[in-house]
């Protein structure tokens, strides 16, 4: 490792702290980290523990199979079920519990789904079996979709037809609007997430400090990153400033994978509206294919349920998406919803707020992980 | 899938369909990389990718290259899961 060195080097994190301690001193300031990656080096690293208490850290919606209904999981089962398909996913949704299980315990019923790690995959199981139906279970933010707009492209171009999309795409900036425009919270401020920017660039953000008069900077992953995307918040207010700032220049450009932007856009369009987990429905937050590319859409191709389902009554994920609750604050978690028998999606996906905390041990407030900025093995759930 | 794995570009395939093999900390295997291409400096053998779901989305240098791989290395789970279904064959 001669890289990671300078981002966890502890002096330079006490410098910071010792800058943030004096920026926040006589205030109380939330902000919101959008990205699970981000609640995992958080936690990993104890840094809630090193801020002082007038900083505090809250988790946001960006868990991309943390946000999808237990009613498109159902959804996803009945085309799973119909006779002739292999459907196929990526692996975390086969774990996602809808109203009627999971798509796992329709594999054991005799269904045919298969795991995939690319939509490429899927395409390629489609051209190998011509007298099947492949459908792909499409999820993720702006970093997978432009990947299954590419893949809708080629079968087109190859003329796949028995391959189609069951698409639950999703885009990041409709939540954090419902975020903001939710009475539950008073935010002043966002860690803007990583990977989805290098995508979707910081334009898109623009809105946060016009329209809400909030900052936002976008955070790198390590330690350090998180760190000084914090004291760059507090520098923004305490200096009156209130703009879109980019932490994390050495991955993220300005204006994001321009030729991934294009691609999105010529395969989709909005959704009038798309219920999210624990979010309700949002509107214009989802994509779907273009009226070019019907023949591929899964949900015109199959008869699609389209029910709504409710959580169960003692999951509280959607709290836990809106920064409402801390984990450890939902009646179930770590006793009855674990990564091993999950009730709420935040606990089935390794990007998951849940998960992150009971990997990492946290089963309470003040439960604490040793503070430290080198590397070390994961400490064991108690 | 939504946090990308950085991989190598060892072997480009096949430019006309963007096919181009990476390798992500000892494990080959094939990316498609027409998202990238357009970038400045184009994609060439030797270059640093973020990788979602089998497409190069962004190039990144070597440097943080290191420390996304150490990153998701302590993300236990998540690498496991990553490495495991970045090796593993389409079930065609």
């Amino acid at each position: 490792m001669k890289f990671v060195d300078e981002y966890r080097d502890p002096a330079a994190a006490r410098d910071i702290l010792r800058h943030i301690t004096q920026l926040a001193e006589g205030n109380h300031y939330k902000f919101m980290e959008v990205c699970g990656g981000h609640t995992h080096t958080i936690y990993k690293h104890g840094i809630e523990n090193v801020l002082p208490e007038t900083v505090e850290l809250v988790h946001g919606p960006g868990c991309p199979v943390c946000v999808i209904p237990m009613g498109r999981v159902d959804d996803a089962i009945a085309v799973a079920e119909t006779p002739g398909v292999i459907f196929t996913s990526f692996g975390d949704m086969m774990r996602v519990p809808g109203g009627n299980g999971n798509l796992l315990e329709a594999k054991a019923r005799g269904a045919d789904v298969r795991m995939v790690y690319s939509p490429l995959d899927a395409l390629r199981i489609a051209v190998a079996n011509p007298d099947k139906q492949v459908v792909f279970f499409a999820v993720g933010f702006e970093t997978t979709a432009p990947s299954t707009a590419v893949t809708v492209m080629k079968a087109m171009q190859k003329g796949v037809t028995n391959f189609s999309l069951f698409c639950n795409h999703v885009t990041i900036v409709p939540p954090l609007k419902a975020i903001l425009d939710s009475p539950d919270l008073r935010l002043n401020g966002f860690l803007g997430p990583g990977h989805v920017s290098t995508v979707i660039g910081n334009r898109p953000y623009r809105f946060v400090p016009e329209k809400y008069g909030l900052p936002l900077v976008t955070a790198g992953f390590e330690p350090l990153d998180i760190l000084q995307a914090i004291l760059m918040l507090l520098r923004q207010i305490d200096e009156g400033r209130c703009e879109v700032e980019n932490q994390y220049t050495r991955a993220v450009p300005e204006h994001g994978n321009l030729k991934a932007l294009e691609i999105l856009n010529e395969v989709f369009e909005l959704r009038p509206h798309f219920e999210w987990r624990g979010l309700g429905f949002i509107s214009q937050s989802a994509l779907k294919l273009r009226e070019k590319y019907a023949p591929w859409d899964a949900e015109l191709r199959f008869s699609v349920p389209g029910v709504r389902v409710a959580d169960p009554k003692a999951c509280q994920c959607g709290e836990v998406l809106k920064g409402v609750i801390k984990p450890w604050e939902c009646k179930v978690f770590g006793t009855a919803c674990t990564p091993e028998t999950p009730i709420g999606t935040c606990m089935v996906s390794s990007e998951g707020a849940c998960a992150a905390y009971y990997n990492y041990g946290r089963f309470t407030k003040h439960q604490t992980v040793p503070v430290e900025l080198t590397r070390s093995k994961t400490p064991e759930p108690v | 899938m939504c946090l990308g794995i950085p991989g190598q570009i060892v072997e480009i395939l096949d430019p006309a369909e963007h096919r181009a093999t990476a390798d992500v900390d000892g494990v080959r295997r094939e990316v498609n990389v027409g998202l990238v291409m357009g970038d400045a400096g184009g994609i060439k053998v030797g270059d640093w990718v973020l990788i979602h779901v089998g497409f190069a989305m962004t190039k990144i240098d070597e440097e943080e290259a290191a420390s996304t791989l150490d990153f998701i290395k302590q993300l236990g789970s998540v690498y496991d899961d990553e490495i495991r279904d970045f090796s593993a064959e389409a079930p065609l």
